[in-house]
């Protein structure tokens, strides 16, 4: 079954709910009042101090995919409840709402999409989904956009934003780990390129699978990149976390990261990897 | 909990200090009471089976960590012979927290590689309570892979709270780590046999944890997230951990129900802890049985249906 979608909307409708006044909105890294329509326009990054905003799924469609079109796929696939998990909500009912809220099916949307005209299996995730939870939804449809990029000899390229596995489908959900690994190691040997884009924030079951296991690996500036989180880190050692630590900064001063890419360049260095690994 | 043993064996290990009591009193004093004995005996079995033939997810999760229980290098001592340990991960240090090296299984060569918590306090801080950080994973990797060179199966033991969560973990790439395993392991062509022999904690437990065959001792756990993290994020509240532990379904019989293991390795009655010996006598007949099976796939077989294996796992609605 093959889901066709072309993705309309602007930026701005995506944002216009969390803005006050529609108009202006406050940056979250230096307080400044930005006008909206200014923001747009740079790709939701703040000029005063380069802050990166969140963005959804669908606005990376926008900016990295030629005309913001993707075919996407498998928006059929959509979760189970395995356990019959309840905690202070029903795991069923955590998902409605998502979907209510989003407009998603669940946290990644596949598909093929071109950029700068060259043909790849394009993935990206959606924090306002569960946080960008990996359940077997998650799993299943990356695993089968590397499948699809196997089976069509075209690139991969995956936007990760994700808090890790999620926690409702218990054990099958870090299962997808071992799934989505198992078959980038077929699409690496088959030399077919793979790209990872991690965005803020990007920890736990997701980077310590699919995302940290790209031919490249780029990421925007000042995102939380990490393993475990790190109030978690700060428990166990009982002691301040160091500035910056767990940045995209100090991801590549540890050498994990290729590339930090502004989001205004982020497309371009994209498709010269592309060119350089086809 | 007393340090010995657990809350719910108390009345089952009272009744066995009194037996054996009655035994030694009987002895010394020379004095006929047999049947009286015979009688608590049978109380004894009575009540054992009221106290392990229904036991919680939470209890479980209390026998994985019992004090007393076999770990790794119990398993290593007692299943093989001719161990030769090895260290490091030739770039940056050797994790303690993790055991590897060559040894004799029946008296043929294998890898083992196990996580060690350690027993007493000083050992417990030496393992590092059996958590890995990056170069462990590393270590781990780097043995696997020797051992496919020379053609020898892979046997690995998990036992783990989880990865280590600490700076330098993160500074030395400990997602990274964790994914390199997950993506050679599922093309390291020699057998891989998993035992999941006490705690099975998300990623620190399958970054070690891809192979052919995964086996999972009675009264051990496995799971996305340890029942004091899920209770600490989900409930906000760490008392709620058996709550926790019961929803994440996190026991052997619910994952070999959705395919996740491929057998429940039985415990002596009580747990592993009451019977060293015979609890790695029967994990090593399951485990020559399994190489036996293995050994008659050629590798293109073998990486084809571990592949297939994990591809298969997960459960989802596809909607037409
Ligand atoms: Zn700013």
């Amino acid at each position: 079954m093959e889901w066709f979608r072309k993705v309309k909307e602007g930026l701005i409708s995506q944002k216009k709910k969390e803005i006050p006044d529609g108009l202006w909105t406050k940056c979250e890294g230096c307080g400044e009042i930005i006008y909206m329509k200014e923001l747009e326009k740079d790709f939701w990054v703040c000029k005063s101090c380069g802050f990166h905003f969140k963005l959804k799924s669908r606005d990376y469609i926008n900016i990295l995919l030629d005309k913001g079109n993707l075919e996407e796929y498998d928006k059929n696939l959509t979760s189970a409840d395995p356990l019959k998990f309840k905690d202070s909500k029903r795991y069923p009912d955590r998902v409605k709402n998502s979907k209510k809220k989003t407009g998603l099916s669940d946290a990644v949307i596949t598909g093929i999409g071109k950029i700068n005209r060259m043909e790849v299996s394009f993935g990206v995730m959606d924090f306002g989904f569960i946080g960008g939870s990996m359940g077997s939804v998650v799993g299943e449809k990356v695993a089968r956009a590397i499948e699809r990029s196997a089976e069509r000899k075209i690139p991969l390229v995956i936007v990760s934003c994700s808090g890790g596995a999620r926690m409702q489908e218990g054990i099958l959900s870090l299962m997808q780990m071992a799934k989505t690994s198992a078959l980038l190691a077929r699409l690496s040997d088959l030399r077919i390129p793979y790209i990872s884009v991690l965005t803020n924030p990007t920890t736990a079951g997701v980077m310590a699978s699919y995302a940290s296991l790209g031919d490249v690996i780029i990421a925007e500036p000042k995102a939380l990149l990490g393993f475990a989180g790190p109030r978690v880190i700060q428990q166990t050692i009982g002691q301040k976390l160091p500035e910056g630590f767990q940045s995209s900064e100090f991801f590549l001063e540890h050498g994990f990261l290729d590339v930090i890419a502004e989001r205004k360049d982020l497309k371009r260095i994209i498709s010269l990897m592309l060119e350089y690994l086809s | 909990m007393n340090g010995q043993f657990l809350d719910f064996e108390r009345p089952v290990i009272e009744l066995e200090r009194k037996i054996k009591d009655m035994k030694d009193f009987a002895k010394d004093k020379n004095v006929e009471i047999s049947r009286e004995i015979e009688a608590l005996e049978e109380t004894l079995k009575k009540l054992q089976k009221d106290v392990y033939s229904n036991l919680s997810p939470w209890q479980r999760v209390q026998l994985a960590r019992h004090p007393q229980r076999p770990h790794s290098l119990d398993y290593i001592n007692l299943m093989t012979t001719d161990f030769v340990e090895l260290h490091g991960d030739r770039a940056f240090a050797d994790d303690k927290a993790v055991v590897g090296g060559f040894a004799k299984l029946d008296g043929e060569p294998v890898v083992i590689i196990g996580q060690e918590k350690g027993k007493d306090t000083k050992q417990k801080l030496f393992r590092n309570f059996g958590m890995m950080h990056p170069e462990g994973y590393r270590k781990a990797l780097r043995l696997m892979l020797l051992s496919a060179k020379f053609d020898k199966a892979i046997i690995i033991l998990i036992d783990t709270p989880g990865a280590y969560p600490g700076i330098g973990a993160e500074e030395r790439g400990q997602a990274e780590a964790i994914a390199k395993n997950l993506k050679e392991m599922s093309r390291i062509p020699v057998p891989i046999i998993i035992n999941i022999v006490g705690e099975g904690a998300s990623g620190g437990a399958l970054g070690i944890g891809v192979g052919d065959k995964i086996f999972m001792l009675e009264n051990s756990w496995y799971s996305v997230i340890s029942p004091e993290g899920c209770a600490s994020i989900l409930w906000r509240d760490v008392s709620k951990s058996p709550q926790a532990a019961e929803a994440l379904k996190l026991t052997a019989p619910h994952l070999l129900e959705i395919g996740v293991i491929d057998k429940i390795i039985p415990e002596p009655l009580g747990g592993a802890h009451r019977d060293y010996l015979k609890q790695a006598q029967i994990l090593k007949e399951e485990i020559l049985f399994a190489l036996k099976e293995l050994k008659g796939l050629s590798k293109e077989q073998l990486l084809e249906k571990r592949i297939e294996k994990f591809r298969k796992m997960g459960q989802f609605i596809e909607e037409i």
